[in-house]
């Protein structure tokens, strides 16, 4: 029988990257870096309403993890989503759309920052109930089973979400069931508010499957290469039949909670250390500099054309009309 | 153009703040993430971050001012090419900028009046005006002679559930039944018997008792488009898994814009059986149709177990189907066709009458249908309705029974407050208002949890005496 738990090392993942590869981990870490930073200054013009979780300093995670998978593969997550959406590959002027409410959003302005989703990117939401994703994302992988598809379904979750009951019930079925799901668990530290120390009974999250026989990793979130490593494993294991895998992530989110979170509950110094020195996009920056991969203008030529990316995404989130009044009514069932 | 530094709103209900502290002075470079400000408002102290980087050319709103507007610029920042010189032209400029919300909903004289409850006054009659109910408009148009048939066998309920399913399993792949027990016990009250040996394990299968998360795995599941049959062992213990039929199964269709749909059915007992206590005994079809998103069925006899769960499986929205313990094991006729299959939002009339109308879904129907004989013995005449689908509800064929009638009895298990009569009796009062003659009653269960006495439980049920006194009373008889 194969472990069930495993603590790696959390220090840089020992495979090689191509430089390729390292551009393209930059550019994505950086287009989502920009993007949330661009939808923060949306909403506090008032053109993002509601809630707006954003995911800045946790970009290392779903780009690496998307580099272990296929487009065939399918992605689910809670309501701190934008990042994997752009990670999946979808359009960010849509999913900015969506933010601001308008009919060029994913969902017609019908979802918000919490609900998008991409059925042809294999994107299954964006999902407001902490946990409610993860019987989904399991349920996805038991469709790939059922229909005999050679497929995994990353099934992301938060820290705060490792507590609640339907992620062992999850856990216990997709055991029983050897169902192709990798559970990965986002742990930023904090659940809304709450550490993780003040949460979680035991605070290594990798091991909450060990009564089922899930094996278990810890990986540094905040390295793309380690990221990817471990999803690499993670989807062998998957694809082997051996049934589910967790991940535990080790990251930081650098904002609030949400827009209106002054995150009091954690020291200014917490944050700064972090930013100083785990910052996910500079220690990629660093690996391509030293690595004479690209220089100072290089990169700088990176920036402006994510940037422009991201400004041409918000001119389309802003001039996007609101959804027709007809819209109200639409959607709500498929005619029988 | 130098760039503009707003005041920023932390939440869509800030309107002003207070900017406490510059971080930043005039000169400084920035970068985007820097920390440049930060501004109060009576919840909490923010920091404001730089978006784009470059220069703080001009600090316009000074440290500790006290109430400004969102959306104000507060500083520019100048671009790397930029100097001082570029500010020259927006100085004049920097009083707050208008409301920069997206364009005003200004179309709202031409939005459909959806939730208002009042019916056109120029309509002519009741139907009409039932018609351009939005609400309704499905179903309103929807009434069509049902389908006859020669050939029929006497099945009962549980067969007839059980052969909907295996035919429906027959014709499309994608259709499985889970729930627990469904297996090997072969269903704890029997109705999934034999389909384990016709269709194996794959597609009949035992769970766990686990109720929430396979409700999210077989919903999640069907997102894919696969067609589960969810069994839940009664529909109390669907309270674990409530979440997953509202906020998931119901919602996400409208939440992405039309791009997952959830072809799925939740079945199982729903109400009280026999003396089983207040844990195991309520009604949910109020629950269940207060939610767009969903449809509710509530059949009676074995033809409409069979109709209505073969058409519940092949419609692609996420269907609640309310069964009946007690009812599992009473034999109807079952026309004996393939193609037998009944409509979703059509209700029946099962015994036609002139003095008043009954209305029931489920065991009620039974009930109502000995209430009207007993009527019948002392001179009322009464239509009795079955539901069979409680959302979308047949409105239509309420209102034109009452047209008829003028009067009006609701019949259900479950406890009056916002019940399934309490809207009928709405939807009447909207709808057919003039052709009242006298107030809507309601017989409903009684306001208590479910006893576990034998005595208790009879007061607390709903019982065909309560019907025929009910209609007497609407007949002022």
């Amino acid at each position: 029988m194969a472990t069930t738990k495993r603590k790696r090392a959390t220090t840089r993942a020992d495979n090689q990257a191509s430089s390729d590869d390292l551009l393209k981990y930059y550019r994505e870490m950086l287009l989502i870096r920009r993007f949330e930073e661009k939808a923060g200054q949306l909403y506090g013009m008032g053109l993002i309403g509601g809630f707006c979780h954003l995911y800045i300093g946790q970009e290392a995670v779903v780009v690496g993890m998307q580099a272990a998978i296929t487009g065939d593969d399918g992605v689910i997550t809670s309501y701190r989503d934008h990042g994997h959406m752009l990670a999946c590959g979808m359009d960010p002027a849509g999913v900015m759309a969506e933010l601001t409410g308008r009919e060029g959003g994913y969902s017609h302005g019908k979802g918000g920052s919490m609900h998008m989703f991409s059925k042809e990117k294999n994107f299954y939401g964006g999902h407001g109930i902490v946990g409610g994703q993860v019987s989904l994302g399991t349920g996805i992988a038991f469709n790939y089973k059922y229909r005999g598809q050679d497929r995994v379904c990353l099934t992301y979750l938060g820290d705060g979400a490792v507590n609640q009951g339907q992620v062992y019930e999850s856990f216990n079925m997709a055991a029983l069931w050897k169902l192709p799901v990798i559970y990965c668990i986002e742990n930023n530290q904090y659940a809304m508010g709450t550490s993780a120390q003040r949460h979680s009974a035991s605070p290594d999250l990798y091991e909450r499957g060990s009564a089922y026989g899930i094996p278990g990793e810890q990986v540094d979130g905040m390295d793309v290469l380690a990221v990817k490593d471990a999803g690499e494993r993670a989807v062998a294991h998957c694809r082997e039949g051996k049934g589910p895998y967790i991940l535990e992530l080790k990251t930081y989110r650098y904002r609030g909670h949400s827009m209106s979170d002054p995150a009091k509950y954690r020291t200014k110094d917490e944050l700064d250390k972090m930013r100083k020195e785990h910052d996910p996009i500079d220690m990629v920056k660093k690996l391509l500099i030293d690595g004479d991969i690209i220089d100072e203008a290089g990169l700088k030529d990176i920036d402006k054309d994510v940037k422009a990316e991201v400004a041409k995404a918000a001119e389309f989130a802003q001039n996007s009309p609101e959804p027709d009044v007809s819209e109200l009514f639409t959607d709500i069932l498929i005619d029988a | 153009m130098p760039i503009e530094v707003l005041m920023p709103a932390l939440s869509p209900t800030m309107t002003e703040g207070t900017l406490a502290k510059w971080t930043v002075k005039e000169g400084d470079t920035v970068a985007s993430g820097d920390v440049i400000a930060e501004i109060e408002t009576d919840k909490a102290t923010m920091e404001v971050e730089a978006v784009d980087e470059g220069t703080i050319g001009k600090i316009v709103i000074a440290e500790g001012t006290e109430n400004v507007a969102v959306n104000a610029v507060i500083a520019y920042i100048l671009e790397e090419d930029e100097d001082a010189s570029a500010l020259d032209n927006v100085s004049a400029s920097s009083a707050p900028k208008a409301d920069a919300a997206p364009a005003e909903a200004k179309e709202e004289e031409k939005a459909p009046a959806s939730s208002s409850n009042a019916a056109p006054v120029a309509a002519s009659g009741a139907i009409e005006r039932a018609e351009q109910d939005p609400r309704a408009m499905s179903v309103m148009n929807a009434t069509q002679d049902e389908k006859t048939y020669t050939s029929f066998k006497t099945q009962t309920v549980r067969e007839a559930l059980r052969d909907a399913m295996a035919e429906e399993m027959r014709a499309d792949e994608n259709v499985y039944v889970m729930g627990e027990e469904v297996a090997q016990y072969q269903g704890a009250y029997k109705v999934t018997q034999g389909l384990l040996d016709e269709f194996g394990d794959k597609r009949v299968v035992d769970t766990p008792i686990t109720e929430h998360g396979f409700t999210g795995l077989a919903t999640g599941s069907a997102f894919m488009g696969l067609k589960p049959v969810l069994e839940f062992m009664t529909f109390n213990f669907a309270m674990q898994a409530i979440d997953q039929i509202i906020n998931s199964a119901a919602k996400t269709l409208y939440m992405s814009g039309g791009q997952l749909g959830c072809p799925i059915v939740f079945r199982g007992p729903n109400g009280a059986a026999s003396r089983v206590g207040a844990q195991h005994s309520q009604c949910y079809a109020s629950w269940y149709a207060h939610c767009p998103g969903l449809k509710v069925v509530a059949p009676w006899s074995a033809a409409d177990a069979k109709g209505l769960l073969k058409a519940a499986i092949r419609d692609p929205n996420p269907i609640v189907f309310l069964e009946n313990e007690i009812l599992y094991g009473q034999s109807f006729e079952v026309p004996d066709d393939e193609d037998f299959v009944l409509p979703i939002g059509q209700a029946k009339i099962e015994r036609e009458g002139t003095d008043v109308t009954i209305v029931a879904f489920s065991i009620m129907v039974g009930k109502a249908l000995k209430a009207a004989e007993q009527l019948a013995e002392q001179g009322i005449s009464a239509e009795v309705i079955n539901l069979r689908t409680i959302r979308p509800l047949d409105v239509n064929t309420i209102v034109r029974s009452v047209m008829k009638t003028n009067r009006l009895v609701t019949c259900e298990e479950g406890w009056h407050f916002a019940g399934i009569g309490a809207e009928i009796a709405s939807v009447i009062m909207e709808h057919a208002f003039d052709y009242l003659d006298a107030p809507v009653a309601r017989v409903t269960g009684e306001d208590v949890p479910m006893p576990y006495a034998a005595n208790l439980e009879v007061l607390a049920l709903p019982q065909e005496q309560h019907i025929v006194d009910a209609a007497k009373a609407v007949c002022y008889r």
